[in-house]
C-alpha cells in the first residue's frame, strides 16, 4: 500500500537508504531466513508527487502493510511522518474531492466516537499563522468527525500540509511545487532520541566520538536488534556501540589504543561509563587488539550479525598498526624487550594506510559476519567539481546496497557505505579479494596514501588567479547534500 | 574478560600454529549480572568452542557446565542449563590476570577487564 512519507530535511542521502534498511528489518521483503540475498532485489518503490524535486521532503513509498510501516517510521530518526494518505491536490477543493472518493471502510474506523482525534496543520515553503491554520481545519468539515478532539495524545493525529515553492532558491528548480495533503498518521521518528544522547553530556569523549543522530543512522543501516551481535573494530569512546546497544543489540569492541579502551580518564570516565550512564547493557568485550593482526582464533567465523565502524582515515585521527615503522621496512631487525621491561612495555606501531585499512576491514567482515549481515562504515572522499569519487572499496563476498554521502567541508565529504554479506568466505576469495584491493590502490586512490588525504584537506586554499574567484561565484549556492 | 571473549582469541605471534585455547591465570574474578536474552544465547551456542569452554569456566572457579557438549535443542527445553550457560559466558568477568600462549608460554595481560592482544616487535 503507498504511504506518504514525509522526511526532515536533512542528510539527504541518509534518508531513503534508513527507510530501506529498516523496511528490510521489520520483513517487508519477506522471511529472512529463507532469503537469496545475491540475488533477491531487496529494495522499495519509491514516486514523487506532483511537482515535487527529488530533494522534496515529501516521497510516496509502498509498504506491504501498516505494521511495517509504523514500525519502520518510528525507529527510524530521519522519517517526519509516515501517512495513509486520504486525499491530495493542487487546490483546496481538489483535495475534498479526493478525500471524498476515498473509500469508507478505511476512514469510518478512525472517525468513530469512541476515539479520540487531533488536526494538525503543517506547511512547506511558507509560515502560516494561527488563524489561517484554523481556518485550514474548519474547512475539513466535510469529514464527518464523530471522536472527541484531544490535543495531548490523541487516539488518531491526521495532518493536514501544504507545500509551496520557496521564493529563494538561488535559480535552481524548486525543491517543492504548490500541493495539499491530508492523511492519518502512522508512525514518526522519536527525535528525543538526539537530545538524551547528544555528545555534550557524555561522559567520556573522543576527539572522533561520532554523533548521536549519526550513530544512530549507522545502526539502523546495520539494523542493530535484540539477539544481535555487533562488533566494532575502531571503538574509540564506543559513540557508535551506544546506538547499538539502544536498539537492544549485543556490543563488542576493540581498539589499538589501549589507554582509551582500558583507562578512559578515569574509573568514572570511560567507556564503560558512556553506556552506563544510559543504563545500557555494557559492551560483552573490549580488547586491545590490532586490526591489521586480528587475536581471533583460526577457523572462527560468521560470528557478527553487524559490523559498524568508522575506520582512522589520517585526517583528524590516524591509523596505526603492529610493528615499528623502521621494523616493518626492514631497516632495524627485531628486537626483544627484555623480560623486566615487558609488563609495561608499550609496542611501537607503524602508521596504517586507510587503503590497506580498509582491506583488512573487509577481510575480518567477510570472515566474521554471518550469512547476510551487514559492514556499514564511512570512507573519505574529495570533492572535485561536485562529483563524488563513484569508485568504492570492493569485496566478492559482499554487494553494496548503500551509499550516503555527508559534505563535511568544501574539499572533501564521508561516504557512509552498507555492504550486505552475500557469500561464504573461503581462500579463493580471499585471494581474488587482495587483487582487486591492489587493483583498486593502483587505480583509484593514489591520492589517499602518504598523507596525501590529510594534506588535502588542511591546505590553504588556491590563491591563484581570477578564475577560482569567478568559478567560486558561478557554482550555484545549492544547500542540497550541506544539510 | 568473559569467557565468550576468552573462547574467541588465540595467540597470533609470528610461528605459532597451537594458539587456542589460551591458557588462564586469574588474579580477580568478579561476577556480574547480565540479563538473560535468550535469541542471542542460541544464536552464539553454535560458535562456541565447547571443550575450551567448559575447561576455562573450571579455571575461573565455575564446576557447573558439563564436559560434553550438549545439543542445541537444550538451551530451549531445558532452562536450568540456559542458566549456567549463560552464567559461565557472561557473567563471569576476569578483571585481573593474564591469558597464556599454549605454545610458547607469553602472558597476555588482563587489566580492569581488557585484554591487551597486542604483539611486541619480535613477535610480528
Amino acid at each position: 500500500m503507498w504511504y506518504l512519507c514525509v522526511f526532515y530535511h536533512r542528510l539527504l542521502d541518509y534518508r531513503k537508504p534508513e527507510v530501506e534498511s529498516l523496511a528490510d528489518l521489520f520483513g517487508a521483503f519477506g522471511d529472512k531466513q529463507s532469503a537469496d540475498f545475491r540475488t533477491q532485489n531487496r529494495v522499495l518503490e519509491w514516486r514523487l508527487p506532483k511537482h515535487h524535486h527529488p530533494d522534496s521532503p515529501f516521497h510516496f513509498v509502498n509498504l506491504p502493510s501498516e505494521d511495517v510501516a509504523r514500525n519502520v517510521a518510528n525507529r527510524s530518526i530521519l522519517v517526519k511522518g509516515i501517512y495513509e494518505l486520504w486525499g491530495e491536490g493542487s487546490s483546496y477543493e481538489e483535495l475534498e474531492e479526493a478525500v471524498k472518493v476515498y473509500p469508507d471502510e478505511r476512514k469510518l474506523p478512525y472517525l468513530a466516537s469512541e476515539r479520540t482525534f487531533k488536526i494538525t496543520v503543517d506547511s512547506f515553503g511558507k509560515v502560516m499563522s494561527l488563524q489561517e491554520q484554523n481556518e485550514r481545519i474548519r474547512g475539513l468539515s466535510y469529514i464527518p468527525f464523530k471522536g472527541r478532539v484531544n490535543l495531548k495524545g490523541p487516539d488518531h493525529n491526521f495532518w493536514l500540509m501544504e507545500t509551496d515553492d520557496s521564493a529563494t532558491n538561488n535559480g535552481l528548480p524548486p525543491v517543492m511545487g504548490r500541493r495539499i495533503f491530508f492523511g492519518r498518521e502512522v508512525g514518526g521518528a522519536d527525535r528525543k532520541l538526539i537530545p538524551t544522547y547528544q555528545l555534550k553530556s557524555r561522559t567520556y569523549l573522543g576527539p572522533t566520538a561520532m554523533d548521536a543522530e549519526m550513530a544512530f543512522l549507522m545502526a539502523n543501516q546495520a539494523q542493530a536488534a535484540p539477539g544481535k551481535l555487533v562488533y566494532d573494530p575502531f571503538v574509540g569512546t564506543g559513540s557508535i556501540l551506544v546506538s547499538a546497544a539502544h536498539f537492544g543489540a549485543m556490543t563488542m569492541g576493540a581498539d589499538i589504543d589501549i589507554r582509551v579502551v582500558r583507562d578512559g580518564r578515569g574509573p568514572d570516565c570511560n567507556v564503560w561509563s558512556n553506556f552506563k550512564q544510559y543504563g545500557l547493557p555494557i559492551p560483552i568485550a573490549l580488547l586491545r587488539a590490532d586490526n591489521n593482526l586480528p587475536p581471533w582464533r583460526p577457523g572462527l567465523k560468521e560470528v557478527f550479525d553487524a559490523i559498524i565502524c568508522d575506520p582512522p582515515y589520517g585526517v583528524r585521527a590516524g591509523g596505526r598498526k603492529s610493528g615499528g615503522r623502521k621494523l616493518l621496512k626492514g631497516v632495524v631487525g627485531p628486537y626483544t624487550v627484555p623480560d623486566d621491561k615487558r609488563a609495561d612495555h608499550i609496542p611501537s606501531t607503524a602508521s596504517y594506510s586507510l587503503v590497506e585499512c580498509v582491506h583488512d576491514l573487509l577481510d575480518l567482515a567477510a570472515k566474521m559476519l554471518v550469512m547476510g549481515g551487514r559492514l556499514v562504515f564511512f570512507y573519505p572522499v574529495l570533492r572535485e567539481d561536485d562529483s563524488v569519487e563513484d569508485h568504492f572499496p570492493e569485496h566478492p563476498c559482499f554487494k553494496l546496497v548503500a551509499t550516503s554521502e555527508q559534505i563535511l567541508s568544501s574539499r572533501y565529504s564521508r561516504v557512509l557505505l552498507t555492504m550486505v554479506k552475500t557469500s561464504v568466505y573461503t581462500e579463493e576469495l580471499a585471494l581474488a579479494a587482495t587483487i582487486k584491493h591492489l587493483e583498486f590502490k593502483e587505480n583509484h586512490v593514489k591520492w589517499l596514501e602518504d598523507g596525501n588525504l590529510h594534506s588535502s584537506v588542511f591546505s590553504p586554499a588556491d590563491v591563484e588567479s581570477g578564475d577560482s574567484k569567478v568559478n567560486k561565484e558561478s557554482k550555484p549556492k545549492y544547500r542540497g547534500k550541506y544539510v | 574478560m568473559r569467557l565468550l571473549t576468552h573462547n574467541i582469541l588465540s595467540s597470533n605471534i609470528k610461528g605459532v600454529t597451537n594458539g587456542f585455547p589460551l591458557g588462564i591465570e586469574v588474579e580477580k574474578v568478579v561476577e556480574k549480572q547480565v540479563e538473560i536474552n535468550h535469541d542471542f544465547l542460541r544464536n552464539i551456542f553454535p560458535k562456541i568452542d565447547w571443550k575450551a569452554f567448559s575447561d576455562a569456566s573450571k579455571i575461573m572457579g565455575y564446576v557447573e557446565l558439563p564436559e560434553e557438549s550438549p545439543e542445541p535443542s537444550v538451551l530451549d527445553s531445558d532452562l536450568d542449563f540456559l542458566r549456567k550457560f549463560h552464567h559461565a559466558l557472561l557473567e563471569l568477568h576476569l578483571e585481573e590476570g593474564a591469558l597464556v600462549c599454549p605454545q610458547t608460554g607469553r602472558k597476555f595481560p588482563v587489566n580492569k577487564g581488557i585484554p591487551n592482544m597486542l604483539l611486541h616487535e619480535d613477535e610480528v
